[in-house]
Parts: C-alpha cells; sequence; structure tokens
C-alpha cells in the first residue's frame, strides 16, 4: 500500500512540478507585461473574462499549485517533525482541498461566473 | 629530526572526545598509516577497523577532516591542505568504540532493500546468455563496483533525517539485481524500495556519487529505481 501511494505521490509530484515550469513562466510574463504596460487590475479582468483559454490554464495552474504545494510540504513535515505519518497525510488531503477551492474559485471569478 | 604530523582521533563512544597525537610526518603516508601507527606506537587501546589496505574490502571507511573516506587510499598530503588532520567515525552509524562503529543497521537495510539474488534457473539449467553490451547489463555494470565501505550512508543527509531512509548502497545494490536477467525477485524488491523510507525520499543531493571511493553514482541507480518503480505502477504490477 504504501509502495504504491508513494509511488503515485513522487509521480504526481513530478508532473505537477512540469507543468508548474511552464505556467510560473507564463504567469510570470503576463505580470511583468501587464505591469510593463501599466494596465489596471479591472482591464485585467475584462480581458480575462469570458476567455475559454485563459480559464483552462489557470484551471490547470491552481490545481498544479495546490498538489504540488502538498505533497512538497507533507514531504517537510514527515522529514522535519516528530508529528505521525497519518496526522500529517490528513493534513495534506485537507490542505489540497482547501488549495484547489480556494484557486478554483478566484479562476471562476476572473471568467466571470456568477456576475 | 623528523618531521611531525598533529592528529586528533576521536576516543570514546557517542560521548567521547578528540585526543592529539604526534606521530611522525613521512611521504605517501595514508590516513591509515597514521592510526596504525598510534596504535602501535603511542595507543594500544585505540579500536579501528581494516582489513586489506588496498581498497577492496571496505572495511576502513572514516571521517576525515568533516568528510567519509576510505583511509587505506586517502594520502595525507591530500587531506591536510590546512595543517590539519582529525579523523573520527563515520557518520550516520552507532560508535561502539574509538574509530569503530555499529554496520548492523547499513547491513540490515541491504537485507530490506531485498539485496539478495533470488535465483530463478533449475539445477542443471544452461548459462543464462547475456550481452556485455545490452542495456541492463551496463546498467548493472555501471552499479556492481559497491565495496560496502558506507561512506556513501554517512554522507547521506537523508539518512540523517530519517534512520528508517534505505540509503545510497542498499538502494544502488537493489538496482544491480533490478538489472539483473537471472533474477526473479523484482515484483518484492520494487515493493520494497518504492515505500516512504525508499527510493522516493532521496533528494538528489548526490553527495554519495561524490564521495564514492569507487566513483559510482548511487543518485544515478535511485533514480533508475524512481522510474522503475513508476512504471510498474502504471502496469499495475506495485
Amino acid at each position: 500500500m504504501s509502495a504504491r501511494v508513494d509511488t503515485l505521490l513522487w509521480l504526481m509530484q513530478r508532473a505537477s512540478a512540469m507543468i508548474l515550469g511552464v505556467a510560473v513562466a507564463v504567469h510570470l510574463g503576463v505580470i511583468v507585461r501587464a505591469v510593463r504596460g501599466g494596465v489596471t487590475a479591472h482591464e485585467i479582468i475584462e480581458r480575462l473574462q469570458g476567455n475559454t483559454a485563459w480559464f483552462a490554464f489557470y484551471v490547470v495552474f491552481a490545481a498544479a499549485v495546490a498538489v504540488h504545494g502538498s505533497i512538497g510540504l507533507r514531504t517537510v513535515l514527515r522529514e522535519m517533525t516528530p508529528l505521525p505519518t497519518r496526522l500529517i497525510d490528513s493534513v495534506t488531503v485537507i490542505l489540497v482541498i482547501v488549495l484547489i477551492s480556494m484557486g478554483w474559485r478566484a479562476v471562476a471569478g476572473l471568467y466571470g461566473f456568477g456576475t | 629530526m623528523v618531521a611531525t604530523l598533529n592528529v586528533s582521533i576521536w576516543r570514546g563512544g557517542e560521548r567521547g572526545k578528540f585526543v592529539s597525537y604526534e606521530v611522525p610526518s613521512r611521504d605517501d603516508q595514508t590516513v591509515l598509516d597514521v592510526i596504525t601507527h598510534v596504535q602501535r606506537h603511542i595507543d594500544p587501546t585505540l579500536t579501528y577497523r581494516f582489513a586489506c589496505r588496498v581498497g577492496m574490502c571496505g572495511s576502513c571507511a572514516m571521517t576525515v577532516n568533516g568528510t567519509p573516506r576510505w583511509t587505506c587510499r586517502t594520502h595525507v598530503s591530500r587531506v591536510t591542505g590546512t595543517g590539519r588532520l582529525e579523523i573520527a567515525p563515520l557518520q550516520n552509524l552507532k560508535v561502539l568504540k574509538d574509530l569503530c562503529v555499529d554496520m548492523t543497521a547499513f547491513f540490515d537495510k541491504w537485507a530490506r532493500a531485498k539485496g539478495a539474488f533470488v535465483a530463478t534457473a533449475e539445477k542443471g539449467a544452461d548459462f543464462v546468455r547475456i550481452k556485455p553490451d545490452g542495456r541492463r547489463r551496463r546498467q548493472a555494470d555501471a552499479a556492481i563496483e559497491c565495496i560496502g565501505c558506507a561512506v556513501c550512508y554517512a554522507s547521506c543527509d537523508v539518512v540523517t533525517w530519517n534512520k528508517d531512509y534505505l540509503g545510497p548502497a542498499a538502494l544502488n545494490r537493489a538496482w544491480t539485481l533490478v538489472n539483473d536477467d537471472r533474477d526473479g525477485g523484482n515484483k518484492a524488491r520494487l515493493a520494497a524500495v518504492a515505500g516512504d523510507a525508499g527510493c522516493h525520499s532521496c533528494h538528489s543531493h548526490q553527495s554519495c556519487g561524490e564521495l564514492c571511493p569507487k566513483h559510482l553514482n548511487p543518485t544515478a541507480s535511485i533514480a533508475g529505481l524512481k522510474r522503475a518503480t513508476v512504471l510498474a505502477l502504471l502496469k499495475g504490477a506495485l
């Protein structure tokens, strides 16, 4: 059981890292462009609303952040604290759910759901 | 007048201390020569471990100036750039006395990583023909010359953090068997090395490869195990 779970988590960590490698670069590029262009938050939201490509990008980006960050934190807690494994695994599951919920809620808001 | 060398050697158990000795300084002197001089001419109660003196047996590894090394093949002139020579037992293993550590945990992990060959051939069977230049044979060749000195184990940060971590040597051994066409134990072996104290815990710091006296690269072997366990997982064989 542990062998399968640990191998799966390792695979998910590497896969999410690959996504983040591209997504973070795009995200930073967009931020730099927006800042240098002097666009306002309002203008940015206007451009994103209804744009399916950016919506898909940020859905994947937010999920990758949640998965990568949670698995990474699990590793740190397991190596650096005496906390029991079950507690750490529970914290990991809760964290990934919270991060994905927050991320997707923000993405939905930018896309314009509910407006 | 004979030139002398000042050497600090760890004495006692886990709560011991460094004691300084003056030994003759000679050309082409190894660190093991220095320790042997102290034991034979200054203090016969000094405990240390060695056997072959030619880099084959893997029994004389110690911490030399803070770095794990095989002492029989380490010349004093190579490690005393600052004029200091400090010899301590290997890290990450329990100190028994002076420079001697308990290797039990180290070798128990070879067994836990399923480091024993599992024969599949019946009695009287013909020899298995393995091409020397085959991919799996070359991967095994790259990792096979381990002498079990525990230098990699002593230098591994993950072993320091997680006492259950199998360590570079045991995982390197498992990788040689994963690539052995004659072996039949890979299902159990991959399950054994894929747990939370196995190959996926490696942070690829590469101290093991940097310090291995045989110039092996256990980090590469562990990376191979990571790939093999992922493939096994995707095939439903883990």
